[in-house]
């Protein structure tokens, strides 16, 4: 028993990590830009289906490299064209755009790749158990998680050390203000916009590893995002972590308790988050609106 | 003079809806085709009571529209088999279920609400895929039908008739529509508009704007819920797709399409949404890509929806 718990909290962790890192890039481009990308799942796939054409020719490591920055420059791109106009009206918009935007790169990958799983080979080096006793503690979940810790400690490097994160967070807080101080906005709310794509496309060329590869995986894990967000913390990048996590690990011992609850779980955990706290777990204040 | 020039656009509309399943196979359509038109023109016009006339983005709204189409399956097969008990019940559930989750989400404003709004739809859609023994799972909810109705000194035969039940559905549509109406036009519509137009100066004259925002958030929701048991008896079915986020999507969509700023938009937006559905589908697999486009396409191109634009060009 203690061993199946111990399994199911540590695979929670695992898809938590995942929730976290999309959560991330969502809460990113939502806090920034005001704009709630709908699309994110669809880069997920992208992500993961531009890793498993890469392989052959770049190997599992290359893939792992250059699927991410593949990924974010599409997204540069589609927030340049498609995106940028509507900044300024009403979020209506671009929700409605992005919903549009998940469609077609949905169904892209289904018309690109087809509709089927497809097999997404990881090296042998990291698919085996490091112990027999905890058989679950593979290699390949093990690095996971500490790819997803080293990509959150270079994104709070990023945002605490380098020029653009700091540009990035004082954006967030008045925009008008680092406008009005020289800094070029546009370009500003594009790069923002390619860190969280990035991040979504480092989340499926890690996720499709574990959770096999089809058109849907990205929507399968979009809205555990959303929650993520809700109950980690609006606003607040930390809690947006920590909420990921948090769902991750909950729905992991759902699991054993009461199979037929795994999903419901997480959303039972954001109504009592709204009912007490609705600013989220570490939501700043004032940020309800 | 200019008050019955205001009635024309009305009257227009109600002639097409009540010929036409007369004309609609001239066309190419076909009457179910037209059930579909109504019952999701009420479905977006629901919707836009809150997104149009209050001002909130519900990106949610399938949930209640599927909470009514399981209400009306679930009551006829296993509890009265009656369509009017059926529809009763139906959107008694999607009401209770917006009465609660409403309150939950009345303080968020703007995108967080929308994004709260998608993500409790996903609750219901889980229980409905999930719950196999009840619900059907993922095959959805079969075995049912609609149910004659007796009216006492008659019995409407809904089931065999498309014709029939058209007009039982062009019948509780006028009903919503009448009270949708009546609703915006009574000092509690008016408030929602006052809270639209600036929720800060509506709060400064003492409105209690939460209270309404989640009225209003309810009343929506009720009339979403009346076209999902309309949704769920068209077809004798129903299944999680109708509860969706994608369905929902498509609600805002239409309302976007048709101009969420007048009454009948949304309805002219359904009716172009749910043809060009219905053609694409018949034609491509990969119709998901050609709605994507097109959702695009409106968000770009077309903002203020057909009659956003017609209002433009008549002002000029």
């Amino acid at each position: 028993m203690t061993q199946l718990i111990l399994f199911n909290v540590f695979n929670g962790l695992v898809v938590g990590a995942f929730y976290a890192l999309m959560a991330l890039g969502l809460s990113l481009i939502l806090n920034l830009s005001g704009v709630i990308n709908f699309a994110h799942g669809g880069f997920l796939a992208l992500g993961a289906y531009l890793a498993y054409t890469l392989m052959p020719y770049t190997g599992f490591w290359g893939a792992l490299v250059v699927a991410p920055v593949l990924t974010a420059v599409i997204g540069l791109a589609i927030e340049r064209v498609l995106i940028r106009p509507l900044y300024g009206r009403d979020p209506l918009y671009s929700l409605l755009l992005t919903f549009g935007l998940a469609y077609v790169l949905e169904d892209g990958a289904r018309f690109i790749w087809g509709a089927q799983s497809v097999p997404y080979p990881i090296p042998a080096s990291l698919t085996t158990p490091l112990s027999t006793e905890f058989f679950f503690l593979t290699g390949y979940r093990l690095f996971m998680v500490a790819l997803v810790a080293v990509a959150v400690l270079g994104l709070f490097f990023i945002l605490n050390r380098t020029r653009l994160g700091i540009r990035i967070r004082a954006g967030t807080l008045d925009l008008e203000t680092v406008s009005v101080l020289g800094v070029n906005v546009r370009v500003l709310r594009n790069l923002n916009f390619g860190l969280g794509i990035y991040l979504a496309g480092l989340a499926g060329v890690l996720a499709a590893g574990m959770l096999g590869l089809q058109p849907t995986i990205g929507t399968s894990l979009i809205m555990p995002s959303f929650v993520a967000i809700i109950v980690g913390g609006l606003g607040s990048l930390p809690g947006t972590l920590l909420g990921g996590l948090l769902i991750g690990v909950a729905s992991g011992l759902t699991t054993v308790f009461l199979p037929s609850a795994t999903e419901a779980v997480i959303y039972v955990m954001m109504g009592l988050v709204l009912l007490v706290r609705p600013r989220g777990l570490l939501g700043e204040e004032g940020r309800t609106q | 003079m200019s008050a019955l020039r205001q009635q024309v656009p009305n009257a227009v509309v109600w002639l097409v809806l009540l010929t036409m399943p007369y004309w609609m196979g001239a066309v190419g359509g076909y009457t179910e085709l037209a059930s579909r038109v109504v019952v999701l023109g009420l479905a977006a016009m629901a919707l836009n009571f809150l997104l149009g006339f209050t001002g909130v983005l519900s990106f949610g709204h399938a949930a209640y529209f599927g909470l009514g189409a399981y209400g009306v399956g679930m009551t006829i097969k296993y509890l009265v088999p009656s369509t009017p008990l059926g529809i009763l019940v139906g959107a008694a559930v999607g009401t209770l279920a917006a009465m609660v989750i409403g309150a939950l989400i009345v303080k968020l404003r703007g995108v967080y609400f929308a994004m709260v709004t998608i993500a409790f739809g996903q609750v219901f859609f889980f229980i409905a895929f999930r719950w196999n023994e009840v619900t059907g799972g993922d095959d959805g909810l079969t075995g049912w039908k609609r149910q004659a109705l007796d009216l006492g000194f008659t019995r409407v035969d809904i089931l065999g008739s498309d014709k029939a039940f058209y007009y039982l559905v062009l019948a509780v549509f006028a009903a919503c529509v009448a009270a949708m109406a009546l609703l915006l036009r009574s000092p509690f519509g008016r408030t929602l508009i006052a809270i639209r137009e600036n929720e800060r100066r509506a709060r400064f004259l003492g409105i209690p704007v939460e209270q309404h925002i989640w009225l209003s958030f309810v009343i929506s929701c009720f009339f979403v819920s009346i076209a999902g048991t309309l949704y769920a008896l068209l077809s004798n079915f129903t299944d999680p797709r109708a509860l969706r986020w994608d369905q929902s999507g498509n609600f805002v969509i239409m309302a976007v399409l048709g101009g969420m700023r007048s009454f009948w938009g949304p309805l002219i937006g359904a009716a172009i949404f749910v043809v060009l559905q219905d053609y694409v589908s018949s034609q491509t697999e990969n119709w998901m890509s050609v709605i994507g486009v097109f959702f695009m396409l409106v968000v770009l191109f077309f903002p203020r929806g057909v009659l956003g634009i017609l209002r433009r060009r008549l002002a000029s």
